[in-house]
């Protein structure tokens, strides 16, 4: 065998090797939709958008509270993470040389790696037990100490991005520091730093640890944010681990809910923001 | 030899560059000039007078320290932690270093080696200047932009486009726009650090020729890689080396007759 046929030969099976475990990688995502639509498809229907849930062992009832539930955490865990974390990513990208920025950057990349349960558990201290009650805000302030590392993180990273020339560009023309970032620097950037924000809000939408003893759960609607409230990773563990083959049907079809919501940000975030949306960078 | 004619026809009366023997204040007045980068000395001792409304050109060879000189004229240098200035920059007369830095860099524009037009619409990139500055009213600012592409032999080109990115235009044109963008606040002082390197030789004699033309109301400092460039058109010459201003004269007296065998040296390719 010539060399030559030999490189042939070792390149194609380089290439082989790596396209089938690109395509193993895709194929998950795929197989994991397919069960669930087999599992929890039949459950899906009008009724589980807009029924409560019914007792154990009577068969229907949806879960319209968990699916409000999840969006209000949800939402309050935006309204409390996404402002930190974008201002502190400035901070960091900006102004980040020193001790305390490298410090900073230290935890958040700790607090990235923290177990999402502790967070539930530093939530339960901080606010149910001091209101001595389960509440959607101490939910909500648990996934937002999830949220706001990565997004701290992500803003740095897209804002470091950002070519210097532009950033002279601005100071040259006698902009101020903060605004050449806040017409040059951030809309350059604002692409990459929306679509973390997004992946980082479809990443806390699904977990539930954090949420078992801050929001609970309820099998109501929720009287206000500061009572228990139903959530669906919640619902999905209760619900997946109870005797009734019609709840198990149900757990599916809320896992199939999540995931179709978490692909329908993907797909937003990379739709909305997409070249042509706004100048290319 | 045709080209060196060009600026003694077109040019001003004069001034003997360096000096105010005829009377004629400089723009910019440089002196003991010693810059460092941390602990690395850039400059050393540079003296020179820069007079208004002609083109001065910069040359050397890399790391000479010139790109490092014009970035002290409007304090772009500032940008860079640990940088370090010592010495006396005087914009007509005024204490440059002294100066609000916002103030300086409106009064001294500066265009980049590489064309870097912001992501917005080529209106949005020359109005730019004059939104930091507070310049809202919208008659202003269109009459602004429209003046500004004129003055840097772009408008022709992009009046039908104006609300379209500024990345769809070409390398040469995105330059030129520059330009336009440093010119729309009515610079004193107009820096270019190399501003065609990145171009082809047709945008680069473009810009060439608009350079020309704004000298009339605007002193130009331009460093420069191509000596051929700095023939063409600087009146003023000096040449850089180590960090050390060796020759600074008229640039037919550079390029022609120089004093320092340093000078003969670079600009006969010997090195560099």
């Amino acid at each position: 065998m010539t060399q030559h046929h030999w490189r042939k030969l070792v390149n194609g099976l380089m290439f082989s090797v790596t396209a089938a475990c690109a395509l193993a990688a895709v194929c998950v995502l795929f197989w994991i939709l397919g069960f669930l639509l087999w599992n929890g498809g039949s459950a899906l229907n009008f009724d589980f958008f807009t029924q409560l849930p019914k007792p154990p062992g009577e068969l229907g009832g949806g879960m319209a509270n968990a699916i409000i539930g999840s969006a209000q955490i949800v939402l309050i865990a935006a309204v409390i993470g996404i402002p930190i974390g974008f201002l502190g990513g400035i901070y960091l990208a900006e102004f980040g040389t020193g001790a305390f920025p490298f410090f900073v950057r230290y935890t958040a990349d700790l607090l990235n790696g923290v177990p999402s349960i502790v967070m539930g558990i530093f939530a339960y201290a901080m606010v149910v037990r001091p209101l001595h009650q389960f509440s959607a805000l101490a939910g909500g302030v648990a996934l937002s100490v999830i949220l706001i590392p990565t997004t701290i993180r992500t803003t740095e990273q897209f804002l470091r991005a950002v070519p210097l020339m532009l950033r002279e560009g601005a100071l040259a023309l006698g902009a101020s520091k903060w605004k050449s970032i806040a017409t040059i620097v951030v809309p350059a950037a604002i692409r990459g730093v929306a679509t973390g924000m997004i992946l980082g809000i479809a990443r806390i939408a699904g977990e539930s640890a954090p949420l078992l003893f801050t929001s609970f759960g309820n099998q109501y609607w929720s009287r206000s944010l500061s009572h228990p409230t139903a959530s669906l990773p919640v619902m999905i563990f209760t619900y997946a681990i109870s005797p009734y083959a019609d709840w198990h049907r149900q757990a599916w079809a809320a896992g199939l809910v999540l995931l179709v919501v978490m692909l329908v940000l993907n797909i937003g975030a990379r739709v909305v923001l997409a070249p042509g949306a706004s100048h290319r960078t | 030899m045709g080209t060196l004619e060009r600026f003694t026809l077109a040019g001003p009366p004069a001034a003997i560059p360096g000096s105010t023997a005829r009377g004629i204040a400089p723009k910019l007045k440089i002196s003991r000039l010693n810059f460092f980068y941390g602990a690395y000395q850039a400059l050393h001792d540079v003296d020179l007078a820069i007079a208004a409304n002609r083109i001065t050109a910069l040359i050397g060879p890399s790391g000479c320290g010139k790109s490092t000189f014009l970035r002290v004229l409007n304090r772009m240098y500032e940008t860079v932690r640990g940088a370090r200035v010592s010495g006396e920059v005087l914009l007509d007369g005024e204490d440059a270093v002294a100066m609000d830095v916002a103030q300086l860099r409106r009064r001294v524009g500066m265009v980049f080696q590489k064309p870097n037009p912001f992501p917005k619409s080529i209106f949005e990139n020359v109005a730019y200047g004059l939104r930091v500055n507070r310049t809202r009213a919208k008659v202003r600012l269109n009459e602004a932009v429209e003046h500004s592409l004129k003055r840097a032999a772009l408008w022709d080109e992009v009046k039908d486009k104006l609300h379209k990115s500024a990345y769809a235009i070409s390398g040469g044109q995105q330059q030129r726009l520059c330009i336009a963008r440093a010119l729309a606040v009515d610079p004193e002082v107009l820096l270019l650090d190399e501003p065609s390197s990145a171009l082809d030789p047709i945008a680069t004699a473009k810009i060439e020729e608009l350079l020309f033309h704004l000298k009339d109301n605007c002193t130009i400092v331009i460093v420069t890689h191509n000596m051929q460039q700095a023939a063409r058109i600087a009146d003023d010459t000096g040449f850089f080396l180590l960090g050390k201003l060796i020759e600074f004269d008229k640039t037919e007296k550079i390029f022609k007759t120089p004093a320092k065998k340093e000078t003969e040296d670079y600009i006969t390719g010997r090195f560099g």
